[in-house]
Order: C-alpha cells, then sequence, then structure tokens
C-alpha cells in the first residue's frame, strides 16, 4: 500500500520537531528513514503508525486519509527496537495475539500462526516464553506478530541495533527477503548506513526534522546534494578538503597544491571559498605529483588497509587500498585523485 | 570439617538469642490448655476449658463464629475494593495523562500520611447522618477508602517499571487500551496485586479502632473488638480465655504468612523479567 506523508508537522511543546515533511513511499517499496539519534525519524514512524497525533499535515495509505484514523484501526505492523514481546506469554500466544484480539476463530488462528512461524522458521519455538529465546529469535517473532494480520503497511524501529555483528547480517538479508516475500511496504528507521543501503530501495536521509535527499542507495551515494548527506553514507567516510577556485582549478588552503575540478566546475569565478569532498577510494597513490602529505594512520581491514594522509597544509585525506607492505606511518607519499568522481561543495555545504 | 562447625556455633547463638521469644510462644499454647494451680509455673492437668468459647457463647458476648466470619467479611470486603479500585488507579496514573495528574498524586500521598485517629469523629458523624453507623458497610468502605492511598502508589510504582513499548505493541495489534490494560499489562504486576491483597487482608484482619468506634454492636462485631470486650470487664478476668481467643484470632495471620511469604517478598521486587 502506498504511504504519502504531506506537510507532516510536530511539536512537542513549543519546540517543532518536524517541519512541514513531505514523504512518498511507492507500494511494495522499502524505505530507510536515516538519520543521526533527534532528527525525528522516529517520529515520524509513530506518526505513520498511529501513536503520535499529527499537528499538521496528512497521512494516507493508498488514497485513504488515515491522519485522524486510531492505531487500532490502520493495519500497520510494528517491529520496535526492543521487540515488545509480551513476557507472560508463549512465542504462540504472542504472535496469535493480533488475531485473537480481532476475535477470529480459533482453528483460522492455528493455521495462520503455523504458517507465518514456518515462513520465520520458528515453528520449533511455539511453546517458550520470551525470555528464553536468544535475540535472533525474539526478532523473528516480533515480526512474526507484526506481519501475521497481513498488514498493509510495516514499520521497522531500529530492528537490528540489538543483535550482535554476526545476527545482525543474517537478519539484514532475512528481513528483506521477506518483505520482498510479500511484498509489503515497508519503512526501516535506522542511524546505521549500512543497514538503509544495504536493505531498502530509496532512502530518507533526514536531520533535525528535515528531509535532505531520498534517492536509491547507489544515487545517494554517488550524488549527495549535501555535505550532511556525503558525510553520513560511505564506510569509511569522505574526507572534506577546502580551498579556494583560481583559474578553473581548486586551490587547496595552506598549501600551493592545486587540483583539477570535475567537469562542469571550471566556470566557478576565482576567489569563491568551496569544499571538495572526496571519497576514501578515489585517492590512489603516485610516483610524483603537486598533492604530498605524511602518512599519520593505518588502520587494517584484513582485504584493504585505510590511510590516513595529512596534506602539506594540515588537512588530511583518506585512502582505502589493497593491502601493500611498503607504506609505513611517518612516510612522505604522493597522490592523485579521480577527476570526475570529486564532489564539490559550497561553503554552506550544498553541492555545486 | 572447620566451616561446618562455624556455622553451628552461628546457628546456636542465634538459637540462644531467640530462645525467650520461642519460650513465650510454647508458654502462650501451653497456657490454653493447661491448668496450673495459681502460682505455679508448669501445668500439672489438661483441660479444655479456656477453649469453651469456640461451643458455647460466653456470657453477654457475641457467637464467636459469626464474629469471625463478620472479621473474614470486613477483611475481604476491603481486600476487594483495595484491588479494584488501586489497579485501576495506579494504571491511570502511570500512564493516561490526566488533567491535574501531578496534583492528585501529590494529594493521595498527603492522604497516606493523615493519621486515622485525627479523623475518627467526623468519619462517625458522617456514618451516622448516612445511616450506615454500626454497619459492615459503613466501616468496610472506611478502612477501604483509608487503605487506598497506600495501595494506589503501590500499585502506580509497578505500573511505572511496565515498559511502554509493550502498551505500544499492543495497541498497534489492535487491542484496545481496556483489553491492553487487562490482558498485557496487569498480569506484569500480578506480584505487586498479591503482595498488595495479603497486606489489606491482614490490615483488615487486625484492624481494631475503626469497627470499635464505628461498628461496636454485637451484631456486627470483628474479632478485634470482641476480643477488646472481654479485658473490659476489670472484675472478671480470665487470662487464660483471653489467650485462647488470642492464639484463635492469630491462627489465620500465621497461615496466611506460610502461603504468601515468598509473594509478599515480591512488593520490592516489581516489574517484567523478560
Amino acid at each position: 500500500m502506498r504511504i504519502l506523508i504531506e506537510n507532516f508537522t510536530k511539536r512537542f511543546g513549543a519546540d517543532t520537531v518536524i517541519d512541514a515533511m513531505n514523504l512518498e513511499v511507492a507500494d511494495g517499496e522499502m524505505l530507510a528513514l536515516l538519520g543521526p539519534s533527534g532528527c525525528g525519524k522516529s517520529t515520524t514512524l509513530f506518526a505513520v503508525c498511529g501513536l503520535h497525533v499529527v499537528d499538521d499535515g496528512r497521512i494516507l495509505f493508498g488514497d485513504e486519509d488515515v491522519t485522524g484514523w486510531s492505531p487500532q484501526r490502520r493495519n500497520v505492523g510494528v517491529v520496535f527496537q526492543s521487540y515488545a514481546l509480551y513476557p507472560h506469554m508463549n512465542v504462540f500466544d504472542n504472535v496469535a495475539f493480533p488475531l485473537q484480539v480481532k476475535r477470529e476463530p480459533g482453528p483460522a488462528i492455528r493455521r495462520r500462526v503455523s504458517e507465518i512461524t514456518a515462513m520465520l522458521e520458528i515453528e520449533h519455538l511455539l511453546e517458550r516464553l520470551p525470555a528464553h529465546l536468544s535475540g535472533g529469535q525474539q526478532q523473528r517473532v516480533a515480526l512474526a506478530r507484526a506481519l501475521i494480520r497481513r498488514p498493509g503497511v510495516l514499520l521497522l524501529d531500529e530492528p537490528l541495533a540489538n543483535l550482535d555483528a554476526r545476527l545482525r547480517l543474517d537478519m539484514r538479508s532475512e528481513i528483506r527477503r521477506l518483505q520482498r516475500e510479500t511484498g509489503i511496504t515497508a519503512i526501516l528507521v535506522t542511524h546505521d548506513q549500512v543497514e538503509a543501503m544495504s536493505m531498502c530501495d530509496r532512502i530518507a536521509i533526514m536531520d533535525r526534522g528535515h528531509v535532505h535527499q531520498i534517492a536509491s542507495p547507489a544515487d545517494m551515494y554517488r550524488n549527495p546534494v549535501s555535505t550532511f548527506v556525503a558525510g553520513f553514507l560511505g564506510n569509511p567516510p569522505i574526507a572534506f578538503l577546502s580551498g579556494r577556485v583560481r583559474g578553473g582549478r581548486f586551490w587547496l588552503d595552506g598549501s600551493t597544491a592545486g587540483i583539477d575540478l570535475p567537469g562542469g566546475c571550471e566556470a566557478l569565478e576565482d576567489g569563491r571559498e568551496i569544499r571538495l569532498g572526496v571519497r576514501p577510494e578515489h585517492v590512489r597513490p603516485a610516483d610524483s605529483g603537486p598533492l604530498s602529505g605524511k602518512v599519520s594512520f593505518v588502520e587494517t581491514h584484513g582485504r584493504e588497509n585505510l590511510y590516513d594522509v595529512t596534506l602539506n597544509g594540515g588537512q588530511v585525506l583518506r585512502s582505502i587500498q589493497p593491502v601493500r607492505g611498503d607504506i609505513a606511518p611517518g612516510q612522505t607519499v604522493h597522490c592523485r585523485l579521480d577527476t570526475d568522481k570529486l564532489l564539490v561543495f559550497d561553503r554552506e555545504g550544498t553541492r555545486l | 570439617m572447620p566451616r561446618a562447625r562455624g556455622s553451628g556455633i552461628i546457628v546456636a547463638l542465634l538459637a540462644a538469642a531467640s530462645a525467650p521469644l520461642v519460650l513465650m510462644y510454647v508458654f502462650l499454647v501451653i497456657e490454653t490448655v493447661g491448668e496450673a494451680p495459681p502460682g505455679q509455673l508448669l501445668p500439672d492437668g489438661f483441660t479444655l476449658e479456656n477453649w469453651r468459647f469456640l461451643w458455647e457463647d460466653l456470657p453477654g458476648k457475641a457467637n464467636i463464629w459469626a464474629v469471625t466470619l463478620n472479621t473474614f467479611i470486613f477483611a475481604s470486603a476491603t481486600t476487594v475494593i483495595v484491588l479494584a479500585v488501586s489497579s485501576t488507579a495506579g494504571y491511570a496514573l502511570s500512564r493516561i495523562n490526566l488533567p491535574f495528574r501531578a496534583y492528585f498524586l501529590a494529594g493521595v500521598l498527603v492522604l497516606h500520611a493523615f493519621p486515622t485517629v485525627t479523623l475518627i469523629i467526623a468519619i462517625f458523624l458522617v456514618l451516622q447522618m448516612i445511616g450506615l453507623y454500626n454497619t459492615l458497610t459503613g466501616v468496610i468502605l472506611v478502612k477501604a477508602s483509608l487503605e487506598l492511598p497506600l495501595g494506589i502508589w503501590i500499585m502506580k510504582g509497578f505500573y511505572d517499571t511496565v515498559p511502554w513499548e509493550i502498551e505500544m505493541a499492543g495497541v498497534q495489534d489492535g487491542a484496545s487500551r481496556f483489553t491492553v490494560w487487562r490482558r498485557l499489562i496487569l498480569p506484569q504486576v500480578t506480584p505487586g496485586i498479591l503482595a498488595l491483597g495479603v497486606f489489606s487482608f491482614l490490615a483488615g484482619w487486625s484492624e481494631f479502632i475503626l469497627p470499635q468506634v464505628l461498628a461496636p454492636d454485637n451484631k456486627v462485631q470483628v474479632l478485634s473488638v470482641y476480643l477488646a470486650g472481654l479485658i473490659a470487664d476489670d472484675y472478671d478476668l480470665n487470662f487464660a480465655l483471653f489467650k485462647s481467643i488470642g492464639l484463635f484470632y492469630v491462627i489465620p495471620v500465621v497461615i496466611l504468612y506460610l502461603f504468601f511469604q515468598d509473594k509478599l517478598m515480591n512488593i520490592y521486587g516489581g516489574g517484567t523479567k523478560g
């Protein structure tokens, strides 16, 4: 079911947390709400499921205006960060609860529960209490409970935050598989860019109540609209260099090194202050060249090494390279940048 | 085994320290069934003379079984009212955004701090005016309302420890607020309900001043008032009889403690252990 959020505004007391937000999630799509904590992503989620009252604007499911609907009426499945399983009920009762509340007949409930628990591979746990389940199993029970009513919309609030690293990888693909299999429209709230990029069709990146950009993960990575978006996506993170434009080239502050600008940016007027975004994979070692600096830090990632290069003038560049033994901290190196991959931002951080 | 001997010594010391207490209890029991001439410590005969109140009415006193039934009704009815009101009011104060919530909470606390005795004359007048003086209903209502402030606060504390998310999940699963309370939240606070229930029952069972003032009549007498009536008569004091009835009075309390002592401990450790 399509979700449309129109001019959604939320205030807590005198604070406007979200101001006139617009967002559309297409039918069957999985969208990530990504942002630092306190950016309003959970508030948006709670507005969609009906736990928060909308102060202004509308929320539509399909073509139906659900703004004034109670959470009970909206038929939205929610997986909470803490899973919120009912501690005194076993897995069967937890999963069956939404149907029991609707007073569906017993045999129908049993059939549906065995169907959904089979899909989530928890059918052998039906008698257990939540306290006797592992984190991953609790997560699956929470998903089963959210999906049993065949909701039109599935909302996931930081669903992987409480799992350990290995399990997180499994659940990532598991949740995505379920979403594809059921064709349900889903919104995932997360502060982890890797989760957002790997699980979702599109990402809406938020900061202080505003949506900065909505795009597919690959598109957003390649074409961020601002330094905020560019800095949020990518691990290891992007490095920013500040300097000025002169003669159609970029001149690093505190250094005599000139860098070619990517196509379309040669026309920038002389003397304009800009920031250059350089992703670590676009920095290569060179034998010679104007851009040089000292290796200040080396971090081993196994297959690759991450190098911090402190350029002449004090600014830091990051480079990720296949493991090599010939570069040590303290050594002076020359760098070459992939000109057409560079991202140019103005002083305020807007992409040029 | 030096360790076993060490703990043996400790047990022996504790036993010696508590011996006087134990002896007193033993003597309490012995004296109710023993015949001892004046001045002699140990009895030299067995008698059920002091327990005769069980099968015959003492002169001028009410029937013991009727009085026991009154006490039981009094304590149970108080408990039921306290539980019903505290479990709902505690929830409302913990979870629902009521107007004047903070003032209400503060007010409840003030009521709890108020000594009962200072109110008793006013209550007496009120009961007399509405025709509930010398009735069990009247004294039950008064006792329950005086127990309520503590009960509401205890239950609110228990509800506060239940995570909000359980409630949100329940609402999201399509349950009404009332169903959420009854099926999801109430089971999380059962330790509190049990403990509060036992506490109010015992408080009702041992209450003296309210029934004494508000329902002294033979027909509605409770055990504490009956017992007090026995020693009110200075000319005809029978200590053994008094002890026997006292023992009879305390038996239900002992039984209740035996069954519920682990549950009573829970009042400090409530909340979900999920």
